[in-house]
């Protein structure tokens, strides 16, 4: 979907610098959360070592029978408290720092993702895609934001525990921390040998899953289709297929991760058996001189302690590397430059509705062989009515769209009132030109709210009369429209959307094949209606129908991205075969009248 | 492998709450479908767990045989030497107990691991056909009243979230459950009063539990609610983009999404505290037990107190107690460790049970009914009209109607003759929107619907497929009461393009077979060029092997309607219908489909609905729909010397003098 920019790939690492420019104002939670974490794991490896000391004491103290055994006993046990209590806080410190710190990061990721599509242009948006750009701010944000979580405090965290705890057992026997020289490369390779090779299959499945789920989708679009053609049990069975080759698929994959918990307790117990064995010897080889007997649970809790960490940390590696595909997504989002900006010293005022194209041609992309609009000259007066017609793909709608700058013309140059298009402030431009898209987005909100995107001041009686205009006088401003648009039928969204557009009050009207859904009878009062509520106002007119252009000042008919014949309704029956083509092939009837 | 968010598809993601005896359900489900390899999970599953923590008796066993060691050297005088060597069978004893338990233990943490992701992953192909198929057999109604994200979430989010429920929660609660009663077995064992300061410490742990996770949860869910707000505006704004850019509606949008953007970071960030700081909780109770245990234990040793276990009072010499105490530190560790483990356990048991309850819940719809037994067959029709049924492609089809009362069969010879009489219906029971439709169409004949939106035009349609089931009247086919006739040969009798034309991922080649799935590839290219799509299919890059994606997102819509018929017609049904079928078509080339059309339903049955009158100008009869009333009928000239309100709509498209 989406071509190499400028035929570069960022490196991981710069695609990184990018993604965390986005941190801000949360640099700070982001670094507490780990120190906090350190603090805590010193503080947790502390204690099996405090504990040590004060089993030796009641040791000590109750064979040799000397010394205050209580006092020792409420000594030691307060001190564990309060470093447990600590431990504690610095935890409950860290945990809130890294959701803050999380939590902050995916905001801005989100914001700086919309703020920027926002100022997109429309080859922008083509070039992405609109779903894609959707899950772009939502899964890979989401993904993104648990690795930034994960990284902050439990990637900190396992490999500081596992360093603090090995330091702790070197300190209290080295030769019995050499047992975890043993185990700790044992399950290290194995996690990582699993990683290694499971994480291929999981890049080649997921995106089979996301496949499957896609077929989904469009079987329930298409269920009228499937239903009308009884292709239930077709259905039922390439579903069917392609699930068990998802599953057969993960269950490969998952049975490799599955070495993973019986890795760790293999290691575990290996570890507990050599502590066991070799401690054995030492205590009483030596009678406690070199080690003793208090001593073997915290190197039980330490193994526990380092072979966990490693545990975590394989898991952690994995979420990281799974959010890189998301990192690598948003940063292509957020270094993409917007292709249309305003000008310095931009003019700020469109003073009539007079269009003007020279020698304008067009392409979608630098890359594309064919022009979709190719020298094209044209002008048109202000106030004028001009209509376009053309075969499917005549690039009508292309040419359009270079008037209100949604495109920037390959060729030549577009003026409105005398100035290139280039030359305006952009919110000027688009404010004056007025646009009906063809396809056409009402947004989840009343009526009104969804009037007022063509005028936020626009007051009910105002509102009203541009309904009327459109000729959808009769619905209620509070009447909640349903996202996209679905709880209205398509003939009255085109009006809505015409309404929206005359509220603008704009200098240029265009209307893309914006009343195909609308009946032919509403279609002709809409376009009266146009004359009285935007009388001066330039309208451009693309329609299907002969009817809906044939009163205009201008008819200009197009094909294959050229212009081939401009005049008037009476001047094309006269002169110009694919008119008279259309004309006859919409109206047989008229054709016997008229001769 | 950590789960995947996959939260696409403009799912309305609600937090609902599941549904009573839900979780009864999905057990009960999960056993009758897997039985032996369940019960082999169980096992292995519950031997890993106690084995699991026997660790601590193998410690105090191997303490006490040390401190034996220990004080023969001190006091009996053994050399290190000797003393080693009298108890160094009893240590290697225990040592192969504990390499054998162990062995058990990774055995059976294999087996179960290994078996479960077999499990799991066949569960979820089994809950996702299953769900698949039940979808396959909704009538269409159900897709009127949920919408496709809602539909989609429970292919991805619920079954994600079951997969986490059955591949994790489940068995770690499970684990956790058998490792605390184990532990606890060993607890009494060997000091009441010890068991009963780890007692207190669970209480604590509870108590913590129940105040955080419950906060969590709740915070959890509002955060899945604003989530779910936001990525329902950014996915309207973005499918938007392009309006927002024509109405310069930049700077209000952004001001829009920043408060939904801050609601949900505050609310996130609330969630995440919840969750992230029970682990430390947890793990510092655990701590601070553990201190506990320690404290209590050396006051029984300072205060040279009786052991107290479920066998009696027992006498114990401090190093005997001592190994009590270093036994029971660990245990506290599990302890603490299991149950935080199954605290942390709780949004994903929560979310997983909501899901689960959606799955039943589509599951448990009803299905489309189908009392019909009249069903289509091949056949030979005879010089003197007599049918015979037979397997061979014949292209004549006939209706074979068995008849209860006598036993006999009679078939009827299908020729697409369509009645309907007096017909009411209503999407909704209330709301009737087709008041007595009566209307006759003959086999080859042509009949159009026309009229405004929302006049009618389309539920007709949808009323000779049963789509939708009738409120009154009837509705005949070559004779037969329609709903005698089975849903599927009904529909197979009927060609049918849709207004909204849906393609699907594949070829066109295979989107054209999609009307018949043995038509070669000839008949195809045929139907295609009928259809007037091979014009533009050949210019396609590989032509009809070019792949089709989202939808045939890479066509026009003119292109896809063009395809939606070449569909239709590869079918070849006696009866078509055609719905706004060419309303994207400019209207020269509609003039030439039609024309290949024509030619295809020579002698055939066809509706057509359209906007556009030119369309509809040369049908047979003309029905002109308002507000579900058949107002007028006649064929184009009879309506337009009528000048009623044909003449209207068509005089009104010619205002030009």
């Amino acid at each position: 979907m989406i071509k190499e920019k400028n035929g570069t790939k960022l490196s991981l690492s710069s695609q990184i610098k990018i993604v965390s420019k986005s941190i801000r104002e949360y640099k700070k939670p982001s670094i507490l959360a780990p120190i906090f974490v350190m603090m805590e794991v010193v503080l947790e490896v502390l204690i099996p070592w405090i504990m040590t000391l004060l089993l030796a004491k009641i040791n000590e103290i109750s064979t040799s029978g000397s010394g205050n055994l209580l006092l020792e006993i409420v000594k030691y046990g307060l001190l564990l408290i309060l470093v447990a209590t600590l431990s504690l806080f610095f935890g409950i410190l860290s945990g809130k720092f890294c959701a803050k710190a999380g939590s902050g990061f995916a905001k801005n990721l989100r914001k700086d993702l919309f703020y920027k599509i926002q100022d997109f242009s429309f080859s922008n948006i083509d070039k992405f895609s609109s779903s894609s750009l959707v899950t772009r701010m939502t899964t890979d944000v989401t993904n993104v934001e648990m690795a930034y979580m994960m990284l902050i405090r439990v990637a900190i965290r396992a490999p500081f525990m596992l360093i603090s705890a090995l330091i702790m057992a070197f300190l209290i026997n080295s030769t019995m921390a050499l047992i975890f020289l043993v185990t700790i490369p044992i399950l290290g390779f194995g996690l990582g040998f699993v990683i290694y090779r499971a994480l291929p299959f999981f890049k080649k499945i997921f995106p089979k899953y996301d496949a499957l789920n896609e077929s989904v989708e469009e079987n329930i679009r298409g269920m009228r289709v499937v239903k009308s053609y009884v292709r239930e049990d077709y259905e039922m069975q390439k579903f069917n297929v392609a699930s068990s080759n998802v599953k057969n698929d993960f269950t490969k994959a998952e049975k490799i991760v599955a070495f993973n918990t019986p890795l760790m307790n293999f290691t575990v117990y290996l570890a507990l058996i050599l502590i066991f064995g070799i401690g054995s010897v030492l205590i009483v080889k030596n009678n406690e001189a070199v080690l003793k007997i208090t001593e073997l649970q915290s190197f039980m809790t330490y193994s526990f302690q380092i072979l966990m960490s490693l545990m975590m940390f394989s898991m952690i590696m994995v979420m990281l590397i799974i959010s890189i595909e998301g990192i690598k997504r948003i940063s292509e989002v957020l270094t993409e430059e917007s292709s249309i900006v305003s000008p310095a010293n931009a003019v700020t005022e469109v003073k009539n509705g007079e269009i003007e194209f020279n020698n304008v041609s067009f392409k979608y992309s630098k890359n594309a062989e064919k022009f979709a609009l190719d020298n094209i000259n044209l002008k048109i007066n202000s106030g004028e009515t001009v209509g376009i017609i053309g075969a499917t793909g005549s690039s009508k709608t292309t040419l359009v769209q270079l008037i209100p700058r949604l495109y920037d013309t390959t060729d030549g140059e577009v003026k409105v009132s005398g100035v290139n298009v280039k030359e305006y402030d952009l919110n000027t431009l688009r404010n004056d030109v007025a646009m009906v898209l063809q396809k056409n987005v009402l947004f989840s909100g009343t009526v009104r709210e969804n009037m007022k995107w063509g005028n936020p001041n626009a007051t009910d009686e105002e509102i009203q009369q541009a309904l009327l205009s459109s000729q959808i006088g009769n619905v209620s401003l509070d009447k909640v429209i349903e996202q996209g648009g679905v709880n209205v039928s398509g003939g009255q969204k085109q009006r809505l959307c015409i309404a929206r557009a005359l509220l603008k009050k704009p200098k240029i009207l265009i209307l893309d094949d914006s009343t195909s859904a609308v009946d032919t009878k509403t279609d002709s009062l809409i376009r009266k209606a146009f004359k009285n509520y935007l009388p001066l106002t330039t309208k451009i007119i693309i329609a299907q129908r002969i009817a809906s252009v044939s009163e205009s000042d201008k008819i200009i008919i197009m094909d294959h991205g050229t212009i081939t014949a401009i005049g008037t309704h009476e001047e094309l029956m006269k002169t110009n075969e694919i008119y008279q083509e259309l004309y006859y092939s919409q109206n047989k009837e008229a054709e016997k009248e008229n001769m | 492998m950590p789960p995947r968010p996959n939260i696409k598809n403009g799912s309305s993601f609600s937090p609902t709450k599941p549904k009573k005896g839900t979780l009864k359900r999905l057990l009960n489900l999960l056993f009758t479908q897997n039985k032996a390899l369940l019960i082999v999970i169980a096992v292995c599953l519950i031997i890993g767990a106690v084995t699991g923590v026997a660790s601590s008796i193998f410690l105090k066993n191997i303490i006490k045989t040390l401190e034996k060691a220990i004080n023969l050297i001190n006091n009996e005088g053994y050399s290190a030497e000797n003393a080693f060597n009298v108890i160094w069978s009893s240590i290697l004893t225990i040592l192969i107990i504990m390499c054998v338990v162990y062995g058990v233990s990774v055995v059976c943490y294999f087996t179960y691991t290994r078996l479960g992701a077999v499990l799991t992953q066949k569960f979820l192909h089994q809950i996702r056909t299953g769900v698949f198929n039940k979808m396959q057999s909704l009538p269409i109604r159900y897709f009127d009243t949920h919408k496709t994200g809602d539909i989609m979430s429970i292919y991805t989010n619920d079954t994600d979230a079951l997969r986490q429920l059955v591949s994790q929660s489940i068995p770690s609660l499970l684990g956790s459950l058998v490792s605390v009663i184990t532990l606890l077995i060993i607890m009494f064992m060997n000091s009441i009063w010890l068991s009963l300061v780890i007692f207190g410490g669970i209480v604590a742990m509870f108590m913590v539990t129940k105040k955080i996770g419950g906060n969590s949860a709740k915070y959890f869910m509002r955060k899945q609610m604003s989530l779910g707000a936001e990525e329902g505006f950014i996915e309207e704004m973005i499918q938007g983009t392009k309006v927002v850019k024509v109405f310069c509606h930049e700077e209000k949008s952004k001001q829009d999404f920043d408060e939904k953007n801050d609601r949900l970071c505050s609310d996130s960030t609330k969630a995440n505290t919840f969750a992230n700081i029970l682990m430390p909780i947890m793990g510092n109770i655990g701590n601070i037990l553990y201190v506990f245990v320690a404290f209590v234990g050396g006051l029984l040793v300072v205060l040279g107190a009786k052991n107290l276990t479920i066998t009696g009072l027992h006498s114990e010499t401090v190093v005997g107690f001592l190994a009590i105490i270093m036994a029971f530190l660990p245990i506290s560790k599990q302890f603490t460790s299991n149950i935080a483990q199954s605290s942390q356990q709780i949004n994903s048991v929560v979310m997983g049970l909501a899901g689960a309850s959606r799955v039943f819940a589509l599951l448990d719809e009803k299905s489309e009914d189908d009392d019909g037994y009249v069903t289509l067959v091949n056949c030979y029709i005879d010089e003197n009209g007599n049918i015979t049924e037979t397997t061979d492609r014949t292209n004549k089809w006939a209706w074979k109607h068995p008849h209860k009362a006598d036993g006999t069969i009679t078939y009827t010879e299908l020729k697409g003759d369509i009645r309907m009489f007096d017909v009411d219906f209503g999407y909704l029971p209330d709301k009737i929107v087709l008041h007595n439709v009566t209307l006759y169409a003959k086999p080859g004949q042509k009949v159009a619907f026309v009229g405004a939106t929302g006049a009618g035009k389309t539920t007709i349609t949808n009323l000779i497929n049963r789509f939708y089931d009738i409120a009154d009247g009837k509705i005949r086919y070559d004779g037969i009461n329609i709903n005698k006739i089975k849903k599927a040969d009904l529909r197979r009798s009927l060609g049918i393009v849709l207004q909204d034309t849906n393609l699907f991922t594949g070829t066109v080649m295979d989107n054209i077979r999609y009307g018949r799935l043995d038509a070669t590839d000839e008949e195809c290219i045929e139907a295609a060029k009928l259809a007037y799509a091979d014009d533009f299919i050949t210019r396609l890059p590989n032509g009809y092997n070019t792949m089709l994606t989202a939808d045939g997102a890479n066509l026009s819509q003119g292109q896809r309607q063009l395809l939606s018929i070449a569909r239709a017609a590869v079918k070849n049904a006696p009866v078509m219908i055609l719905d706004e079928a060419t309303s994207s078509i400019d209207t020269r080339t509609e003039a030439l489909v039609q024309k290949g059309t024509d030619r295809l339903m020579e002698g055939r049955t066809v509706f057509v609905i359209a906007h556009r009158l030119s369309t509809v100008q040369n049908s047979n009869v003309i029905m002109v729909l308002e507000n579900g009333n058949i107002i007028e009928r006649g064929d184009h000239n009879e309506l337009i010397e009528k000048k009623g309100q044909y003449y209207q709509l068509y005089t009104g498209a010619f205002e030009l003098e």
